[in-house]
């Protein structure tokens, strides 16, 4: 071992990290003792090894001892490790000849026999020190970053995250599947807490992005295939046909007024089926970009080829109708990417108990936004579906939120959903409002004052999870009603309140197809279905795929502000990677012995991250570095032990494991 | 004219095929018997032990022992011949790994006496007569060598040289050995005379192993019809060859049997048996954990199956019995 790497002189360092170790680990004896292992020249405790006499102290024993390896056992390396890895190349050694170990999170925490603690910190010691032996010099690689941006999904905030990329200077790509940007705050009339109207406050942003020189807009797009790594993404987008053209629709309408037919009878997509809408149609009056769409499925040229296609005569002038638009692919490059897919809102036919679906009656919150909103299917009068206005309307929460059978988590949003709703109705209505509740939750700048106002407007609160929904009267009273019957956990009675609309807050969720796109773009998710971010503190945006990012509600449930605040965080990232211009490479990849490849194939479809592929000329595998995350996965895999991995070689491994095992 | 060289044979543990591959040699025979001096081969000539303990120690050449170690006169004679030898050579998968025999290392001494000498269907045994390292018959002193606890391999008594893999090692091989040997020119101590990369990669059903393996089903080989151009992998077979150093020349594979691992790991592999569990795990198509067990039914006995001949120089050597 000494004959390759020369002669070995180690440095190990023990920190004290105030009390967090030396109170738990008699960190003297660990440098004694580390002293005396082979190859241990100096050995040394201190207070704050991270603080700069601490990382002046190993430069100076490098310097002074010609140490030429150096150990540190303080915290976690997720914490420290690249603090002391700089440390000794500032003093002039491979970074990668440091070893750390961690005898904080994995010791003195979580241990209180300080004779034990102190002798496990020594096995880790000694492991690190029989490991760091076989420690080669590596070379971190730089890969180029293309300074383009791919944003997906143009809710808040894909919108957001790509005006700012965009402000930057930066080009940027953004992807909508639905014929219009905007997400669901588009379906919104105001918002909670400011009560702002939501329309003024998001579509000129809208417009925004549609006019932004560097902003190339695709809506009714989807990705369908994402190949290459950071700096280099390279993406193939599907850009559906909405047999308009959308260079030359002016958004005039005249088309949809011209349609055969004369009355609106499909389901209107974006008033959730709250009113109906034509073959050829469009979203909303502000959808961005304003260009109508037609639907195949109720379109009779689409499915048959034989209509007197009144909407191509009254484009004439424009020609901007084409029915025979196929769908058509792009392929771009870039950089980084800015996923902001959203959320879907929960079913509560998976709550049967509440009756949605079976009494016309309950709704839920998303509908009322639709209802209470100016522009809506009932511009903005809020009615029962039977034409009625409501004298008592019940808002119930945590519809398929934090509940065992749905879903665990806390939606955020629904408690002041609901508070924005109550105040809503109560103006439109000046209906009875109650509020069924568990916890009222209102978090948030502005949040607990709204909350007030709307307790002082005279809704009523009670705390408790309702039973069920039914129209079956008990009495006279409560004939044509919906009745919650709610045990009152206040007042510990168990009520029947009678009700003309039901409201359920119903929760947040991953959207339907969230697996597909978190394979797509080979990012983690977390055990509820959102995309997994580096670290929940510390790095809440960037994925464990560099140059992705994740903002808005596919990460988890927020509001518009956090929304918008994580897209300007993911926006940021993005530009400091394009402005940087390379990415440096962790050098722990695994590399293909070629000569002692047998060519079995074993490995190919282990990568989780696609980065071994087989060279059919020559018969057998390569890991292209680039892609490679040092997962580790083929190189354990290879049942003919062909493929290695930097710093973590079969001797570094086995030795580390002796030297752990070796009680002293 | 200069005395030949000399070299000597012989076997502990085993079944005696590797001693035939010695035979297989046929014509080449000759050849290395031309060159050398066999100076000690019980198996075809009468030698006994005390000619070995009178020659000079390094007075051979080469010495190539067979079979694992299981017994005290195994043992001694390991040590003898390493005495006497300049080099010696683990000679089979047996002396190399500790062989089928070291499967045993699956059960305690006691567990395998009992069974072999009491309650195997075939034992008639009232008295529950044990082999006894002494006994006194008729007033003479009887001895037997004592049986061990474990089966090891060579290399776990003795310090080997070379290794020559296989069950039996293939007379090419042994061929090349004997003139590498007499060339002089010695690779490093240690190595194991065979090609250092994995039967794949000379195997003639290369071609067909898919990229994307799926395992649905393990197939035994003896109630499959198996197809004769078509990679094993890929028909559900279990086929050692990934895990399995190649220079046998895929006799197994051309014969329509799959490989069985007799050639060992590579120089780069510590246990033959984990690497191709972990190679065949992730293939396994089934995601329910009650369908991955009724795919591992169809692999009855995991031991014998990826441990065959390497169970004695795994990471676990042996079942803890006690
Ligand atoms: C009923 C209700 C009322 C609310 N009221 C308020 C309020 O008053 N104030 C407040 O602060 N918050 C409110 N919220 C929360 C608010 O809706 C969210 O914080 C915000 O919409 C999150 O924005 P987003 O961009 O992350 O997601 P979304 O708004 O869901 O946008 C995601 C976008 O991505 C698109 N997309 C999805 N998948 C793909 C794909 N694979 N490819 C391309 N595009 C895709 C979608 O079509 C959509 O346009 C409310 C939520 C609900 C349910
Ligand atoms: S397709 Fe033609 S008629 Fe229809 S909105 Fe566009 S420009 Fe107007
Ligand atoms: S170490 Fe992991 S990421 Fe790298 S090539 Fe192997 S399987 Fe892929
Ligand atoms: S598993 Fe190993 S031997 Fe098989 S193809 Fe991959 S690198 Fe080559
Ligand atoms: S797995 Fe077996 S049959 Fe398939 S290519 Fe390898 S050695 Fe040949």
């Amino acid at each position: 071992m000494s004959e390759r790497n020369g002669e070995v002189r180690i440095g190990v360092y023990i920190c004290h990290c105030g009390v967090n170790i030396a109170a738990t680990v008699d960190v003297r004896a660990v440098a004694e003792y580390a002293a005396t292992l082979p190859g241990v020249v100096v050995a040394r405790d201190y207070k704050y090894m991270c603080s700069d006499p601490g990382q002046e102290m190993i430069q100076q024993d490098i310097r002074d001892h010609q140490l030429n390896r150096v150990v540190v056992a303080a915290c976690s390396p997720s914490l420290h490790e690249r603090t002391f890895r700089n440390a000794v190349e500032r003093a002039g050694l491979n970074p990668f000849f440091f070893q750390m170990v961690n005898i904080r999170e994995h010791d003195s925490w979580v241990h209180s026999d300080r004779e034990a603690a102190t002798e496990k910190a020594k096995d880790l010691v000694r492991a690190a020190v029989m490991r760091v032996y076989f420690h080669k010099p590596l070379e971190r690689r730089r890969v180029p970053v293309n300074p383009d941006v791919l944003v997906v999904g143009g809710g808040i905030a894909g919108i957001h995250a790509a005006l700012t990329v965009a402000n930057s200077g930066k080009r940027v790509y953004l992807v909508e599947r639905e014929p219009t940007i905007g997400g669901h705050m588009a379906q919104f009339d105001k918002t909670f807490p400011t009560l702002d109207c939501a329309a003024c406050i998001l579509t000129p942003k809208m417009s925004a992005v549609k006019e932004h020189p560097n902003i190339t807009l695709w809506t009714y797009s989807e990705v369908v295939s994402v190949d290459g790594s950071v700096g280099d993404y390279r993406v193939v987008v599907k850009r559906k046909p909405r047999y308009v053209r959308e260079d030359l629709c002016v958004g005039c309408l005249q088309c949809i007024e011209a349609c055969v037919f004369k009355e609106a009878k499909f389901d209107d997509e974006f008033n959730l089926g709250l009113s109906k809408r034509k073959p050829i149609y469009i979203p909303f009056p502000q959808a961005t970009p304003k260009v109508v769409v037609i639907d195949p499925e109720a379109c009779i040229q689409l499915r048959t080829g034989k209509c007197k296609k009144a909407c191509l005569e009254a484009c004439a002038e424009r020609g901007a109708i084409d029915f025979e638009q196929k769908e058509t692919y792009e392929e771009i490059h870039v950089g980084s990417i800015i996923i902001a897919t959203g959320f879907q809102t929960f079913d509560p036919r998976r709550m049967p108990q509440y009756g949605y679906g079976k009494y016309p009656n309950v709704y839920t919150t998303l509908e009322v936004e639709r209802l209470v909103n100016a522009s809506g299917p009932t511009g903005g009068q809020v009615v029962t579906r039977d034409g009625r206005v409501p004298e008592s309307v019940g808002i119930i929460l945590c519809v398929g939120s934090r509940d065992e059978r749905t879903n665990r988590w806390c939606s955020r949003v629904c408690c002041m959903t609901s508070l924005k709703l109550a105040h809503l109705i109560k103006e439109h209505t000046g209906a009875e409002v109650f509020i069924f509740y568990i916890d009222m939750r209102a978090a948030g700048k502005g949040y607990e004052e709204f909350y007030q106002r709307v307790l002082n407007e005279g809704v009523h609160f009670v705390r408790g999870r309702v039973a069920e929904i039914t129209d079956w009267a008990m009495d006279p009273s409560e004939e044509g009603k919906l009745i919650a019957r709610v045990e009152d956990t206040n007042t510990g009675f168990v009520r029947r309140i009678p009700l003309d609309m039901v409201v359920l807050a119903v929760g947040l969720e991953p959207q339907f197809d969230a697996l597909n796109v978190q394979r797509l773009f080979g990012i983690g998710c977390s055990m509820d279905g959102f995309f997994l971010e580096r670290h929940p503190k510390l790095a809440p945006s960037p994925t464990y795929t560099d140059g992705i990012f994740i903002a808005g509600v596919c990460q988890g449930p927020k509001d518009i502000p956090d929304s918008v605040m994580q897209a300007g965080y993911a926006a940021a990232e993005a530009i400091a990677l394009a402005d940087t211009g390379f990415f440096e490479l962790e050098p722990n990849t695994a590399y293909i012995i070629a000569e002692e490849c047998s060519g079995c194939k074993t490995c190919i479809p282990l990568c989780p991250y696609q980065a071994i592929t087989f060279n059919e000329e020559k018969k057998k595998a390569f890991v292209n570095e680039v892609l490679c995350k040092g997962c580790g996965t083929c190189v354990a895999a290879c049942p003919s032990g062909s493929i290695k991995q930097n710093l973590f070689e079969d001797e570094e491994i086995f030795s580390e494991i002796e030297g752990v095992l070796a009680y002293a | 004219m200069p005395d030949k060289p000399k070299v000597a044979f012989y076997w502990c543990a085993s079944c005696g095929g590797c001693e035939e591959s010695i035979v297989d040699l046929a014509e080449d025979i000759l050849e290395v018997a031309q060159a050398v001096d066999i100076v000690f081969w019980p198996v075809a000539l009468d030698f006994k032990r005390k000619d070995v303990e009178a020659m000079p120690d390094g007075s051979i050449l080469a010495t190539m022992v067979n079979g694992s170690i299981r017994t005290s006169e195994q043992e001694e004679m390991a040590h003898l011949l390493r005495r006497k030898s300049q080099i010696l050579i683990a000679y089979g998968s047996c002396a190399h790994m500790g062989g089928v025999p070291s499967l045993a290392n699956q059960f305690s001494r006691e567990q395998i006496l009992r069974y072999v000498y009491e309650e195997a269907p075939t034992v008639v045994n009232e008295q529950k007569v044990r082999p006894q390292p002494r006994h006194q018959y008729d007033g003479t002193a009887l001895t037997l060598p004592e049986f061990r606890g474990l089966a090891r391999s060579l290399d776990q008594v003795v310090e080997v040289d070379y290794y020559l893999p296989g069950c039996p090692p293939t007379p090419k091989l042994l061929k090349q050995a004997v003139l590498t040997l007499l060339s002089g020119e010695l690779p490093p101590r240690g190595t194991v005379l065979a090609p250092d990369v994995a039967l794949c990669d000379q195997c003639p059903r290369k071609e067909t192993k898919p990229t994307d393996l799926q395992i649905s089903e393990f197939k035994r080989p003896h109630w499959t019809q198996i197809d004769p151009e078509k990679c094993f992998l890929a028909q559900g077979v279990v086929c050692m060859g990934p895990a399995t150093r190649s220079g046998c020349e895929a006799q197994c594979i051309q014969g329509n049997m799959p490989c069985t691992g007799c050639f060992g790991p590579t120089s780069r592999v510590r246990d033959q048996g984990a690497k191709i569990l972990s190679a065949l795990a992730s293939p396994i198509s089934a995601r329910e954990p009650e369908e991955i067990e009724k795919i591992l039914s169809g692999i009855p006995d995991p031991v014998g199956t990826f441990y065959r001949y390497s169970l004695a120089k795994s990471l676990l050597r042996a079942k803890v019995t006690r």
